[in-house]
């Protein structure tokens, strides 16, 4: 069992075991409905959720990842884990994948520091032991980088894309891989957020806590606002596309290569920029700025005019985004779908 | 192939399993793993069987005198079930080096057409001399030069696998696969349970396949001298300094003519270097979890030579050191256009010639198609 000292738990609260450390605190949730005193703490984790539903990182209180004062530290883990409990209290599925996204992030840049800190050695322990208890890899420091058994590196770098993550392009010694601190947590980023995500889904649903009600109802018309309201017909598209979507209209995070794929499939069938840029509107890092930009480039109204054509079923398969059915029909590329005659 | 031929080589295998059965090691934890076998002129492939000893692994061999046995590299809780149903635990990591596959000038020196039209048998035709069909059938005869070839693809293989993969020697075992190449078989390794993907990654690695100019010093921006990697950095970075620039005294000028030259021409250098410095190991064998490979001490019969283990590989002569049917003679139609040597010893060509040969040098022959019992 991985004991935790008083800043790791605010760097870390998803570690903590939430009903324990109220406990320990001397607080039941009731009284953050009505104590005037720890209403900041419930402030402050709706800003936590709310910044998490816009997409960015929450920034905490802690200077150099550490609590100036013991309230600090304590509003840091109730924020938390308050945060946890609204979202249940919503019921929105949409917040949980931001928030656990948002988190994973946050926990991210706090693992990458600790892990650099070549001067304390503790920090990098503990951070180690971290991804040890959360993942079952074990990492060793040597000089500046972080050394792994080569078959837990592939368990999950197979899941990049990009080839800077093939072993390849790794230093590889005597079975181990060597990795840079950020590398190192970039690896196990989908399993932070998954673990952070399962440890919200599978917290226990309290009861409606008096004096929250207002709160609860604004979060559940911000989820709302994220999810799209347009409706698409996916029965004339090929399954890689409908997966795309499917996996945008779960607000889970589709990959670059994937967004890539969509949009030129959509602009191929003649949508328009306008039409096609609130399908991303639920993707965890959604910015309407960047989507419009980039789907003006794709469709050649911006930049040097290249209209770019949708990738070939071939490469599509290299990057893990065909899913083929005999529907398909050998077509070679998405956007002859349905179109190929025998 | 004739009833008469098939009768002869049964004879001939049976003979070599009663009296070298202590040549076929039966594997770890045999009661895990699938076996498999094949008979000759039989396209039926019987699978899924679990054995428990050396015994009734025996008793396969004498009640079926099959002419090819085959066994997992992959343990499972249900060896004997359907495919799915097997529960697979984890596999032995297993390497296939090809000479077919090393592009090698000599194979066209060795290199047989039979034309399934006509049975007319060719030199290394595209098509029929007789009648004109492009529908040939390519047997090759290895000559000691696709051997060596494949050596040299073996140690390169090896080198990897102990210095970057940290893979034990003595867990790293050797075989010849009883006709054109060599298996390498992998025990107790870290990668065990790996899967289909990661062994994929695995292959890439040992090919070089997917390297990017950002791994060995090139920078899209600003790039520059310091970050090119040294003769004797370990890994690829070091094998990749020792090919390109070939000595260190030349290191620091092809450097800037590398830098001249830009990142995309040195992304095309990276793939033409792996050409060279790649191993080549047929990819889809090691990346597949399920397969069943020749069990070692069977024969092979695409020859007629045994899977061996190889304990001294520089030594090692196939030709002599996996050739174990008997010398008894016996008649043959042979018709083989270029000359081979089996133990010590040389034949051919033959030209539709009736000739007396060793056992061993007419199941060769019969093995390729290329005699039949006179």
């Amino acid at each position: 069992m991985l004991v935790l000292g008083q800043d790791e738990k605010a760097k870390y609260p998803f570690l903590a075991d939430a009903g324990q450390y109220l406990k320990d605190k001397g607080f039941s949730l009731v009284q953050f409905g009505s104590d005037p005193v720890l209403k900041l703490s419930v402030e402050k984790a709706l800003h936590r959720i709310k910044v998490a539903a816009a997409g960015e990182v929450y920034k905490s209180d802690l200077i150099d990842g550490q609590a100036s004062k013991d309230y600090v530290l304590e509003r840091e883990v109730f924020s938390f884990l308050l945060a946890i409990v609204l979202i249940k209290l919503t019921g929105m599925s949409t917040l949980i994948k931001r928030f656990a996204l948002a988190e994973a992030r946050r926990a991210e840049s706090y693992l990458e520091k600790d892990l650099g800190n070549a001067s304390n050695k503790s920090k990098i322990d503990l951070a180690t032991r971290i991804i040890f208890d959360l993942f079952n890899i074990e990492i060793i420091k040597e000089n500046d980088f972080f050394v792994m058994p080569v078959s837990d590196y592939l368990k999950h770098s197979v899941t990049f894309n990009e080839r800077e993550w093939k072993l390849i392009n790794r230093h590889v010694e005597n079975g181990k891989v060597f990795l840079t601190p950020d590398k190192t947590v970039r690896l196990i980023r989908k399993e932070l957020g998954n673990y952070i995500s399962s440890k919200i889904i599978n917290a226990p649903k309290p009861s409606m806590i008096p004096g929250l009600e207002n709160i609860v109802d604004e979060l559940i018309l911000i989820s709302k606002k994220l999810t799209p309201t347009y409706t698409i017909t996916t029965g004339d598209y090929p399954p890689c596309i409908k997966h795309a979507i499917d996996i945008l209209e779960k607000g889970e995070n589709l990959p670059h290569s994937g967004r890539f794929m969509l949009a030129t499939f959509l602009l191929s069938r003649g949508q328009t920029v306008q039409q096609i840029s609130p399908l991303f509107k639920n993707a965890p890092d959604y910015n309407p700025r960047v989507t419009l930009y980039q789907l003006n480039h794709l469709a050649g109204t911006l930049g040097n005019t290249t209209k770019y054509a949708c990738p070939s079923c071939e490469k599509l398969k290299t990057q893990n985004l065909c899913f083929i059915t005999k529907e398909c029909d050998n077509i070679i590329n998405p956007s002859q779908f349905g179109k190929k005659r025998q | 192939m004739n009833d008469i031929d098939v009768r002869f080589l049964e004879d001939s295998f049976k003979k070599y399993y009663f009296n070298h059965f202590d040549l076929i090691s039966t594997p770890q934890r045999t009661s895990e793993r699938e076996f498999g076998y094949q008979k000759f002129n039989s396209s039926f492939f019987n699978r899924h069987i679990s054995l428990k000893d050396d015994k009734e692994l025996h008793l396969l061999f004498m009640q079926n005198i099959p002419s090819d046995v085959y066994c997992s590299n992959a343990y499972y809780a249900f060896p004997n079930s359907p495919m799915n149903e097997k529960d697979w635990k984890e596999a032995d990591l297993i390497f296939d080096i090809d000479a077919k596959d090393l592009n090698l000038s000599c194979r066209k020196n060795h290199s047989i057409s039979i034309c399934n039209q006509c049975n007319q048998i060719s030199k290394d035709a595209i098509k029929c001399e007789k009648c004109n069909s492009i529908k040939l059938e390519k047997k090759s005869l290895p000559c000691k030069l696709c051997i060596e070839a494949s050596k040299i693809e073996v140690n390169k293989l090896s080198n990897i696998l102990i210095d970057d993969l940290g893979i034990d020697k003595k867990n790293i075992h050797v075989y010849f696969s009883g006709n054109e190449g060599f298996h390498v078989y992998v025990f107790n390794s870290q990668f065990q349970k790996l899967g289909s993907k990661e062994r994929s990654e695995l292959v890439d690695y040992i090919m070089f396949h997917g390297a990017i100019p950002e791994t060995f010093g090139m920078k899209k921006f600003k790039p520059n001298r310091s970050s090119f990697p040294d003769f004797d950095q370990k890994g690829w970075g070091g094998r990749f300094s020792k090919q390109v620039f070939s000595s260190k005294s030349k290191r620091s000028k092809i450097i800037s003519e590398l830098l001249d030259n830009g990142y995309s021409s040195f992304q095309k250098l990276l793939d033409n270097v792996s050409e060279n410095i790649g191993v080549k190991i047929d990819p889809s064998v090691t990346m597949d979890v399920h397969r069943i490979f020749r069990l070692p001490g069977s024969i092979n019969s695409k020859s007629g030579l045994t899977k061996i283990l190889c304990t001294d590989l520089t030594k090692f002569d196939p030709y002599t050191d996996a050739c174990f049917l008997n010398d008894d003679s016996i008649e043959v139609l042979a018709n083989c256009p270029t000359e081979f040597q089996l133990k010590n010893k040389k034949f051919g060509p033959y030209i539709n010639e009736k000739i007396s040969l060793p056992t061993y040098a007419a199941a060769y022959l019969m093995c390729k198609k290329l005699a039949t019992t006179a």
